[in-house]
C-alpha cells in the first residue's frame, strides 16, 4: 500500500450517537482467479454524498454490489444503521432501504414512468390504477426537484431523464440509501450539474448517497468524502475538502513494482502502424474515437493507459477490422487498412489478442488444436485445397504448446477447460506464431496470477525483440510503465498526452487519465 | 451430521420444500450451467425418450389401451418381420436425408424449418424433369438427372431464407416455415391441375414415370435412396470434421463472435449452408419419388418427413451417423403406427402424437443440459 505524505488528514470519524447508515466490515470476495474485495471496510453516514474511487477491477462495483443484494460476500459484514444485516438479494437491500441505480438502466421503453415504476412491486395488486402512482411521483418529484412526467413513455426522454426514473423508483421504494453506479457516463454536463443539484438536495433531506466513480473532476464536484480503492483493497478515506486532485490520483494510481524484467534498449525501425485522425463511434452511436493520432514503429512497444470505456476497445476493433471508423486513416506497414475486413486485417500482418479471450479470441467448445489454427487454417501449411491436413493441424499444434508450454492433457482438450493463464498462452501461441507485423494486444494480463502475468510479458518483450510494433492497451498502469518504451494516454477517445517510463510522474498520468491535458503533449512527426 | 442424519435432514428438506417455497423462506432459482458433465449429453436424450414413452403410456391408457401391448405392437411391426424391417428402412431414407440438411443448419445456428417445403420443391422438380424435359432419356442419364434437378431445386428453395437472412437479417424460422406452404400448394395445384394425370382413376397424381424407378435389393421394397443417404451421412461427417469449410461451420457454429475475430465471413455461411441443407432436403424428394413402384408425383408423398426430421436431427445431437440411427428408430414408429391402426384400431394420429411427445421431452432434456436447479434457503 502506497504510504501517504503527512499532510493527509485521515478521516476519523468523531464520536456520535447517530449510528453510520451503511457500514461494512472486513468484506472479501472472490471470483474465479481474482480476489475482487480484500477486507475492505466502507462506512457511509445519513445525510453525506460519498464518492467511491478507483480504477477498473479496483472493486468498487463488486463492494457496491454486496451491498444492493447482487452478490453475497466470502466474509465480513453489514450494518444498516448499527444493525448487523444479512442480503440476500436485491429484494433484501430495498427492504433495508438501499436502492442502487445502475450504469445499463433497467427501463421498460415502451411504458410510462409510472408503470416502469410500479414494475414489480406489490401493489397495485389486480387493478392498475396508476393515478394514485402518479401523484406520488408528482410529490417525490417536486420534493427533491426531480423533473419528470409520470405519463411519459420512457422512449419519450432523454437520458438524463430516464436517471432520474430510475432514482426516482428507487425513492418510491423508500430508499434510504442510495447507491449510483458511474452516474454520469452517459450524461451531457447540463445534465451533469441537474444530476449534481437532486443530489444536494437528497443529501439534504438525509439521504445517504454513494457514488461509484472514476472521473476526479466530478467527485470533486460533488462528493463530500472519498473512499479510494486499488485492486481490491481499500487505500484510504478523506474529506474531499483536505484532499487535492493530485493526491486523489495518486491514491488511485499508486506506484507498485511487481517484478523485475530486463528490457533491452530499443531498437525501433520503421513505422509499422499509424493512424492519422481516427474517428469512430461506439456501440451506442456516440463518438468513441475523436481524432486518435498515434505511431507504433517496428519493434517498440506502445501502450495505451487509460479507464476502461475511454475508446481502448474501440481503437483495437479499428485496427483490427471489427468496427468501421468514421473518418480518418490508418496504415499498416505502408497500406492503407483503414475500414478494412477483419480477414485482410489478419493478412496485412495484424496480430489480435482481445480483451475478451473466452467470448472473442477462442472458440471454447473445441478443442486447443482447434483453436490454434484459428487463424491459419487458410494457409498452404495446413490445407490443400479445401480438405485440411489433420496431421499438419496436430503436429502445428503440438509444435505450439511445447514452445509457449501450455499446460494441457491433451490436444483434443476443449479450451474453455484451461486456466486463465494457460488460455492467454493459447492464444498469445497463436497470434505470435502467425508472425504479425502489429501486434494489438488488448488487457493481456487482467485475471491472470503473477505468474502467467510474468510469462506473457516475457512473450510481449520476445515478440517486441522480433521487431512486432506492439500496441499494448492496459488498465495496470504498473504493466504499462515496466513493458512500454512510450505511454499514449486515452480519455474520451482523446489523446490527452504521452509520457516516457523512465520520466513519468505518476501523479500526471493520473490526471491524464481522469481527463486532465497533459502539457506534455507531444504530437508525432 | 452423521450420514445417517445428513440423509433425513436431506428428505425434510426435499419434502418441505413446496411450503417454503410458499411461505418465501426458499427459492427456486433456474441458472445456466457453466459446464455439462460428459455423461449428460448421451444419457438425458436416453432419458428424455424414456419420459416421453411414459408420457405416452398414460395417453394410450386414457384412450382405453394397454400401452405395452401398443408399444410392443409399434416394435414387432417395425422390427421384427422383413416386410416391416424392410418398411423401416425405406422410410428412413427421407428422414436421413433431411435430418442431414436440418442438422448442417442447426449447426451453425440457422433454425431451417423448411426441410418440408424443400422436399417438396425437389420432388416438384424431379417429377418435372423425368415427365417434361427428357423423358425419353434412359435410366442412367435420367436417374441422376432428377437427382440433381431434385437437390438443386430444394436447395434454391433454401437459399431464399437463406438469402433473406444473411443479406437482410430476416428470420428464417419464419420465411423457411412459410415457404413451405408455398411448395405444399403449388405441387397440389400440379397434382390437381396441369400436371393431373389424365388416365389416372381419381387418385390425384402425374402420369408415372417408371423409367426413374430406383433399383432395390432384390426381394425386398429397400431402393438405392438408403444408399445415398448413407452415403451423404458418411461424406457430410467427413466434410465436417476434414474441410476448411466444416471447420468454419465448427467455429461459426460455436461462437460467431470468434468467428467474425478470425476472419470468417458470416454471410457466406449463411448462404452456403442454407443452400447446401435445401438441397439434402430437396434430394429426399427426389429420392421419394425414384423409391415408389409406380413412380409419380402424387397426394402423400410426404407425412410430414421435413418436420420430423426435426426432431430427428435433436434427438440425434445434430451427429450424422446418430441422425442415421434415429431416422431409423424414428421410421420404425412410423410403420409401428401403420401397425397400430391395423391391429389395435388406433387413429394414425397416434403415432403422430408420440412423435410430439418426444420432441417435448427432448427440449425438456436440453433444459437440463443447459440449465440447473439450485434451491436456495432462507436460514433464519
Amino acid at each position: 500500500m502506497t504510504a501517504l505524505p503527512d499532510n493527509i488528514q485521515m478521516d476519523t470519524p468523531p464520536a456520535r450517537e447517530q449510528k453510520p447508515a451503511v457500514r461494512m466490515v472486513g468484506i472479501v470476495k472472490r471470483f474465479p482467479g481474482v480476489l475482487a474485495n480484500d477486507q475492505v471496510d466502507l462506512e457511509i453516514r445519513a445525510g453525506e454524498v460519498h464518492a467511491l474511487l478507483g480504477e477498473n477491477g479496483a472493486g468498487k462495483s463488486t463492494l457496491m454490489s454486496v451491498l444492493s443484494g447482487l452478490y453475497f460476500p466470502d466474509a465480513g459484514q453489514v450494518y444498516i444503521h448499527g444493525r448487523p444485516v444479512t442480503i440476500h438479494s436485491p429484494r433484501d437491500a430495498i427492504q433495508l432501504g438501499i436502492g442502487m441505480v445502475h450504469q445499463h438502466f433497467m427501463l421498460v421503453p415502451v411504458m410510462t414512468v409510472a408503470e416502469n415504476v410500479v414494475l414489480g412491486l406489490d401493489q397495485p395488486r389486480f387493478y392498475l390504477d396508476l393515478s394514485k402512482t402518479e401523484r406520488q411521483l408528482t410529490e417525490l418529484a417536486n420534493r427533491y426537484g426531480l423533473r419528470v412526467d409520470p405519463q411519459a413513455y420512457i422512449w419519450q426522454l432523454s437520458v438524463g431523464e430516464q436517471q432520474r426514473v430510475e432514482i426516482l423508483k428507487m425513492l418510491y421504494r423508500g430508499a434510504e440509501i442510495l447507491i449510483l453506479d458511474e452516474p454520469t457516463a452517459v450524461l451531457t454536463p447540463q445534465e451533469v450539474d441537474d444530476l449534481f443539484s437532486t443530489l444536494r438536495r437528497m443529501a439534504g433531506e438525509g439521504q445517504a448517497i454513494i457514488i461509484i466513480s472514476h472521473k476526479l473532476d466530478e467527485v470533486e464536484a460533488i462528493a463530500d468524502r472519498v473512499t479510494v480503492l486499488r485492486k481490491g483493497r481499500k487505500v484510504a478515506t478523506v474529506n474531499r475538502a483536505q484532499v487535492g486532485k493530485a493526491e486523489l490520483a495518486r491514491m488511485m494510481v499508486g506506484r507498485e513494482v511487481l517484478f523485475d524484467i530486463q528490457k533491452e534498449p530499443l531498437q525501433a525501425g520503421e513505422v509499422i502502424l499509424e493512424t492519422t485522425d481516427l474517428h469512430a463511434l461506439g456501440n451506442k452511436g456516440l463518438p468513441a474515437l475523436r481524432g486518435v493520432s498515434l505511431q507504433v514503429q517496428a519493434g517498440e512497444i506502445v501502450g495505451i493507459a487509460g479507464v476502461a470505456g475511454n475508446g481502448q476497445r474501440e481503437l483495437a476493433e479499428t485496427l483490427t477490422g471489427l468496427r468501421p471508423c468514421k473518418s480518418g486513416q490508418i496504415h499498416v506497414a505502408g497500406q492503407e487498412t483503414t475500414n478494412c475486413t477483419p480477414r485482410q486485417a489478419i493478412e496485412r500482418g495484424v496480430g489480435h489478442v482481445p480483451e475478451d479471450r473466452l467470448g472473442t479470441g477462442l472458440v471454447p467448445n473445441l478443442s486447443i488444436a482447434d483453436n490454434l489454427i484459428l487463424k491459419a487454417y487458410r494457409t498452404e501449411a495446413l490445407a490443400q485445397g479445401p480438405f485440411l491436413n489433420p496431421q499438419a493441424v496436430r503436429a502445428f499444434a503440438r509444435d505450439l504448446v511445447t514452445r509457449f508450454e501450455v499446460s494441457t492433457p491433451t490436444l483434443e482438450t476443449p479450451v474453455k477447460a484451461l486456466s486463465g493463464g494457460n488460455l492467454q498462452r493459447v492464444l498469445l501461441a497463436r497470434e505470435i506464431s502467425s508472425r504479425p507485423a502489429v501486434m494489438v494486444a488488448v488487457h493481456p494480463t487482467r485475471g491472470l496470477d503473477i505468474g502467467a502475468t510474468e510469462a506473457v510479458h516475457r512473450l510481449l518483450l520476445e515478440l517486441r525483440h522480433q521487431g512486432t510494433g506492439i500496441l499494448l492497451i492496459s488498465e495496470d498502469l504498473d504493466e504499462l510503465l515496466v513493458l512500454s518504451d512510450r505511454v499514449m494516454v486515452l480519455y474520451e477517445g482523446q489523446v490527452m498526452g504521452e509520457v516516457l517510463p523512465e520520466e513519468v510522474d505518476v501523479e500526471e498520468i493520473g490526471l491524464m487519465m481522469a481527463g486532465t491535458m497533459g502539457h506534455q503533449r507531444m504530437t508525432p512527426e | 451430521m452423521t450420514t445417517r442424519a445428513n440423509f433425513w435432514q436431506t428428505t425434510r428438506n426435499i419434502l418441505s420444500l413446496p411450503l417454503d417455497i410458499v411461505r418465501g423462506r426458499a427459492v427456486v432459482r433456474i441458472e445456466r450451467r457453466l459446464t455439462t458433465p460428459r455423461w449428460m449429453t448421451y444419457v438425458v436424450p436416453v432419458i428424455s425418450i424414456i419420459v416421453a414413452l411414459l408420457l405416452g403410456a398414460i395417453l394410450l391408457a386414457a384412450a382405453g389401451v394397454n400401452p405395452l401391448e401398443a408399444y410392443n405392437t409399434v416394435l414387432t411391426g417395425a422390427f421384427t418381420s422383413l416386410d416391416g424391417l424392410a418398411g423401416t428402412a425405406v422410410k428412413s431414407i427421407p428422414l436421413i436425408l433431411c435430418g442431414l440438411g436440418v442438422a448442417l443448419a442447426f449447426r451453425t445456428l440457422l433454425w431451417n424449418i423448411g426441410a418440408e417445403g424443400q422436399l417438396f420443391m425437389g420432388a416438384f422438380a424431379a417429377a418435372g424433369v423425368a415427365l417434361y424435359v427428357i423423358p425419353d432419356a434412359p435410366p442412367f442419364l435420367l436417374i441422376p438427372a432428377v437427382l440433381l434437378a431434385g437437390a438443386l431445386a430444394g436447395a434454391l428453395w433454401g437459399f431464399i431464407p437463406g438469402a433473406l437472412k444473411g443479406l437482410l437479417g430476416v428470420n428464417e424460422i419464419i420465411t423457411s416455415l412459410m415457404l413451405n406452404y408455398v411448395a405444399i400448394l403449388w405441387v397440389d395445384y400440379l397434382i390437381y391441375g396441369p400436371w393431373r394425370d389424365p388416365q389416372g382413376y381419381g387418385f390425384p397424381g402425374t402420369a408415372p414415370f417408371e423409367a426413374v424407378r430406383f433399383p432395390r435389393l432384390p426381394g425386398t421394397r429397400v431402393h438405392l435412396g438408403l444408399l445415398i443417404g448413407i452415403l451423404a451421412a458418411v461424406l457430410i461427417a467427413f466434410a465436417l470434421q476434414r474441410t476448411r469449410w466444416g471447420y468454419e461451420t465448427r467455429v461459426i457454429g460455436e461462437n460467431q463472435q470468434a468467428a467474425r475475430y478470425a476472419g470468417m465471413s458470416l454471410v457466406k455461411n449463411i448462404l452456403l449452408v442454407m443452400f447446401l441443407s435445401g438441397g439434402l432436403a430437396g434430394l429426399a424428394g427426389a429420392s421419394e419419388l425414384c423409391g415408389l413402384t409406380n413412380p409419380r408425383l402424387q397426394i402423400g408423398l410426404s407425412p410430414g418427413y421435413g418436420y420430423t426430421a426435426i426432431i430427428v436431427a435433436w434427438l440425434a445431437r445434430l451427429n450424422p451417423y446418430a441422425i442415421v440411427l434415429v431416422s431409423f428408430l424414428f421410421a420404425g414408429l412410423l410403420v409401428g403406427g401403420d401397425s397400430l391402426q391395423m391391429a389395435m384400431n388406433l387413429p394414425r394420429a397416434t403415432v403422430y402424437i408420440l412423435q410430439g411427445i418426444v420432441l417435448f421431452a427432448v427440449l425438456g432434456g436440453e433444459l437440463f443440459v443447459r440449465y440447473r436447479v439450485r434451491i436456495a434457503r432462507q436460514e433464519e
